[in-house]
C-alpha cells in the first residue's frame, strides 16, 4: 500500500492536458479527491499520493509547479500534506478550494481516530487491552523511529546538520526546554549556518 | 470554559511551531498534557499508537486528547486550534509566494529547519521510547519493528497490529512486559 505507484502511460488522444491549462476543478471534485487520499493513505506515503493525484491523474498541477507547492508546504509550520492540499486548493479554486481540500483530506481520518479514541476511552482499564497496546506503542515506537531515520538520513553525513540534531535533542530532551525556547535558541544558529552564499 | 480556552491556546501553539511537520511537536505535546491536562504519559503513547493505524495525515490523534479532555466540544476545539493557525499561515504566505518567486533565502530557511525538526523528532522518539519499551518484550517489539520498517516496504499498519497481537500473546505466557 505505500509503495508508489508508477505513472500511467499518457493517454495519446488527450487533448490539451497540460497542466494548469484545463478547466479549474469544482469544490466537490477536489473535496472528494482529497477525501479518497484521506481515506486510503493507510501506513503514511501521502505526499505520494498527493503527488500523483496532482500531477498525474488530474494534471491539476505541473511537475514544477507541484515541487514549489511542496517546497512551501515543508517550509511553513503545519502538517505538510494538509499544507499542500490547501496551497493546493487556493490555487485551484481560492479560499473555498483550500477549505475544500484540507477538509477532505482530514475528514475520514478524524472519524477513525475519534472512534478508535471512543472504543480506548471504554476499554483502556481491561487487562487484555491493556497487553494488546503494550505492543501496538512498541511497534509505533519503532516506527517513528524509522520514519525520523530515513528523515534524517540524507543529513547524517554532514556535520553542521549533526551538530543542529544534536543540540535541539540536548536542549528538548536533556535540559528539557520548551519548544518555543529551543526554536528561539536553535532557529537563528540554523538559519545563519544555513544563509544564502553569495 | 477555561479548559477550552486552556485547549485552544495550548494547540495553537503547538500548530504554529510545528517546523517541519506534526512530529516536532511530539516531545512538547507529552511535557504539556501531562502538566496542564494530567494526560499521563502512558495514555499519550497509547492514544498516539492508536493514532498511527489511521488513514490520513498521522497527527489526527490530537483529537482524541481534545476529546478526552473536554468531550465532543473538546475535539471539535483541538481540530480548529491545531489546524487553522498553520493553515491560514501557509496559505497566507504561500499567496506572497506565488507573487515574489523563488527566493535563495527560502531553500536557506528550509534547510535551516530541516535538522531541527529531525533533532526534535529524534526526543519524540526518546519521549515515547521511555513510556513504551519499558521491558524485554516491548524493548524487542520496538525494535523489530524499527528494523522491518526501515529496511522492507511492509505497511506499518500490519506491523503495528501484529505486534500488538503478538506482545499480547509473550505477555499473557511470560509475564514480563
Amino acid at each position: 500500500m505505500s509503495s508508489t505507484p508508477h505513472a500511467a502511460p499518457e493517454m495519446p488522444d488527450a487533448q490539451d492536458a497540460k497542466a494548469g491549462q484545463g478547466l479549474p476543478p469544482t469544490l466537490a471534485s477536489l473535496f472528494f479527491e482529497f477525501l479518497i487520499i484521506g481515506a486510503v493513505s493507510f501506513g503514511g506515503g501521502i505526499i505520494a499520493y498527493e503527488r500523483i493525484l496532482l500531477i498525474e491523474k488530474r494534471k491539476w498541477l505541473s511537475a514544477d509547479e507541484f515541487m514549489a507547492t511542496l517546497a512551501i508546504s515543508q517550509t511553513m509550520p503545519g502538517l505538510n500534506s494538509v499544507n499542500l492540499a490547501i496551497l493546493t486548493g487556493d490555487r485551484l479554486r481560492g479560499l473555498w478550494g483550500a477549505l475544500a481540500a484540507g477538509f477532505g483530506l482530514i475528514l475520514p481520518g478524524a472519524l477513525f481516530v475519534l472512534i478508535a479514541g471512543m472504543l480506548y476511552a471504554q476499554g483502556a482499564d481491561h487487562p487484555l487491552a491493556n497487553v494488546l497496546l503494550a505492543g501496538v506503542a512498541a511497534a509505533a515506537t519503532g516506527l517513528l523511529a524509522a520514519i525520523t531515520y530515513k528523515i534524517g538520513s540524507a543529513h547524517f553525513k554532514h556535520l553542521k546538520s549533526l551538530v543542529i540534531i544534536g543540540a535541539t535533542f540536548v536542549l528538548m530532551s536533556i535540559a528539557k526546554l520548551s519548544l518555543i525556547w529551543v526554536l528561539l535558541i536553535m532557529a537563528p544558529i540554523a538559519l545563519y549556518l544555513y544563509r544564502p552564499q553569495k | 470554559m477555561m479548559v477550552l480556552v486552556n485547549l485552544a491556546l495550548t494547540f495553537g501553539m503547538l500548530s504554529v511551531l510545528a517546523v517541519g511537520g506534526g512530529m516536532a511537536v511530539l516531545p512538547e505535546m507529552q511535557t504539556v498534557l501531562l502538566q496542564q491536562f494530567n494526560v499521563s504519559h502512558e495514555a499519550f503513547v497509547h492514544i498516539y499508537s492508536i493514532g498511527q493505524l489511521a488513514p490520513g495525515p498521522n497527527m489526527m490523534m490530537v483529537l482524541v486528547f481534545g476529546m478526552q479532555i473536554a468531550g465532543a466540544l473538546g475535539a471539535g476545539v483541538v481540530l480548529i486550534a491545531f489546524f487553522l493557525p498553520s493553515s491560514v499561515l501557509c496559505l497566507v504566505v504561500g499567496r506572497l509566494w506565488s507573487r515574489i518567486g523563488e527566493r535563495p533565502w527560502r531553500r536557506a530557511v528550509q534547510n535551516a529547519l530541516e535538522p531541527i525538526s529531525i533533532g526534535l523528532m529524534a526526543s519524540g522518539v526518546y519521549a515515547v521510547a521511555k513510556a513504551a519499551a519499558v521491558g524485554p518484550i516491548s524493548i524487542t517489539l520496538a525494535i523489530v519493528s524499527f528494523l522491518v520498517l526501515l529496511l522492507t516496504r511492509f505497511n506499518p499498519v500490519f506491523m503495528i497490529l501484529g505486534a500488538g497481537a503478538f506482545g499480547a500473546v509473550l505477555i499473557q505466557q511470560t509475564g514480563l512486559h
